[in-house]
């Protein structure tokens, strides 16, 4: 079995490299459907595997912008990347992780760094999974109320409109998310998801995309795609940055890379039958399934944790497959009815 | 070849003990801790750069994105052109929100 196994030039542990490519295609998968990268889910599976922890970290970044760039270009595609935001978004998020990186340092120097991070990250994902839940179980009772009344729905949460208000020029048309706001609005998001990205020491993916949906006001499939669009940005530069520290391992990432290429395809094709809701509590779960593995790390079951994280990976990335694949056959089938039915005629 | 032994255990032993870098824990200090590439039995590209990882890190740093992104550029392509062949339609969607 000695074929398995890949001798890594510059940590020198020889690695299993189907389970690389096992969890390139899962988190290509999971990172397609949602539009995130998915590092909570990434290093813990590099270190099961032998990667030290410095490598583990600094691979899934530079592993995490190449799937993302793979999974951008699709959603391009479908007209899910709205890249105005997402330039726009930019310079906020590097600011801010720039802001949340100096408060850790400052925590840092009081001793304080690692609980408070840790519970900061603990109520932030619940509550980002509160919002989730809260969001959809608010949609359809509105749903439910207009069936009766036969008025409108009203929806779910919907704050944008609100902030939308808010007019400081310079105003500015997003033509791919369809919403017209003050440049400031999602400069302003994007910085304060940085802070947090920063201070948490996250991607951000996990907090930027429901801050698109929900304070900005993207579509839920434009606001995958242009989150995918800045985990790109903000991973090749996480990668350059990992890389001068020395913690990257450049062949685990081509080889995880050609695994996330089949999985970004089937998680982003997924989102073409999945209703935007749908995608919503499905990230919820995701985020439960985050915030399980923080709380056990937190308590020092860090095998748990790990047992949470790829059983996590596996059965949400099975259900995504079984979306795509399913939608796909329909789509297929239908064409060739169609088809048939043209000819007949 | 006990010596190798010693200095690539030595190395791995190092590495491991470093769980405070983990990332989301808001590690850091990463910087403190050099770690040299063992280029004896490497061959071709991985000896070059593994030699650049050692002599010039700035260098290798590069590399690696645009390394990357060029992998990410072509296995998309590929994909891209994989895909079309499958009869699905890759350009609309017609579900949106509800």
């Amino acid at each position: 079995m000695e074929w398995m196994y890949m001798h890594m030039p510059i940590s020198g542990v020889d690695i299993l490299w189907p389970g690389l490519v096992l969890i390139g295609f899962s988190v290509g998968c999971i990172g397609g459907f949602f539009g995130m990268g998915g590092a909570w889910m990434v290093t813990p599976g590099l270190n099961i595997l032998g990667f030290p922890m410095a490598f583990a970290i600094g691979t899934d970044i530079a592993h995490m912008a190449g799937k993302s760039m793979i999974s951008t270009m699709r959603h391009a595609k479908f007209g899910n990347v709205d890249y105005k935001l997402g330039i726009a978004m930019i310079i906020g998020t590097m600011l801010g992780i720039e802001v949340g990186a100096q408060l850790i340092m400052w925590l840092e120097r009081i001793g304080q760094v690692g609980p408070v991070v840790r519970w900061v990250y603990v109520v932030l994902l619940a509550l980002i999974a509160w919002l989730v839940f809260y969001d959809y179980a608010k949609a359809v009772k509105a749903d439910k109320q207009a069936a009766q009344t036969g008025g409108e729905s009203k929806g779910g949460i919907n704050w944008a409109p609100a902030l939308h208000k808010i007019k400081i020029p310079p105003m500015m048309e997003f033509k791919e998310a369809g919403i017209t706001c003050s440049m400031w609005l999602p400069m302003i998001v994007a910085f304060f998801t940085g802070i947090l990205a920063g201070f948490l020491g996250i991607g951000g993916g996990l907090i930027r995309m429901p801050a698109l949906v929900y304070l900005i006001g993207a579509p839920t499939h434009v606001a995958v795609g242009t989150d995918l669009f800045e985990v790109m940005i903000s991973g090749l530069y996480g990668a350059f940055t990992y890389s001068l520290k020395g913690r990257i391992e450049m062949v685990a990432v081509f080889v995880m890379l050609t695994g996330a290429a089949i999985g970004a395809q089937i998680g982003v094709v997924a989102t073409k039958y999945a209703k935007g809701y749908g995608i919503r509590i499905l990230f919820g779960c995701a985020v439960l399934c985050c915030l399980v593995s923080v709380v056990l790390k937190e308590f020092k079951f860090n095998d748990l944790a790990a047992v949470v994280v790829l059983t996590s990976i596996g059965v949400i990335s099975l259900y995504i497959i079984k979306i795509m694949v399913s939608g796909a056959i329909n789509e297929v089938r239908e064409k060739k009815a169609g088809g048939a039915q043209a000819a007949a005629h | 070849m006990f010596r190798h032994w010693m200095w690539r255990g030595g190395l791995l032993a190092v590495l491991t003990l470093l769980p405070s870098l983990a990332w989301a824990a808001g590690g850091g200090g990463a910087t403190d801790i050099v770690v040299v590439a063992d280029t004896r039995q490497l061959a071709g590209a991985n000896f070059y750069f593994s030699e650049l990882y050692n002599d010039n890190i700035t260098v290798f740093a590069v590399w690696a994105v645009v390394l990357t992104t060029a992998c990410g550029a072509v296995l998309g392509v590929v994909m891209d052109f994989i895909m079309k062949r499958t009869g699905i339609d890759l350009t609309k969607r017609s579900i949106v929100e509800h």
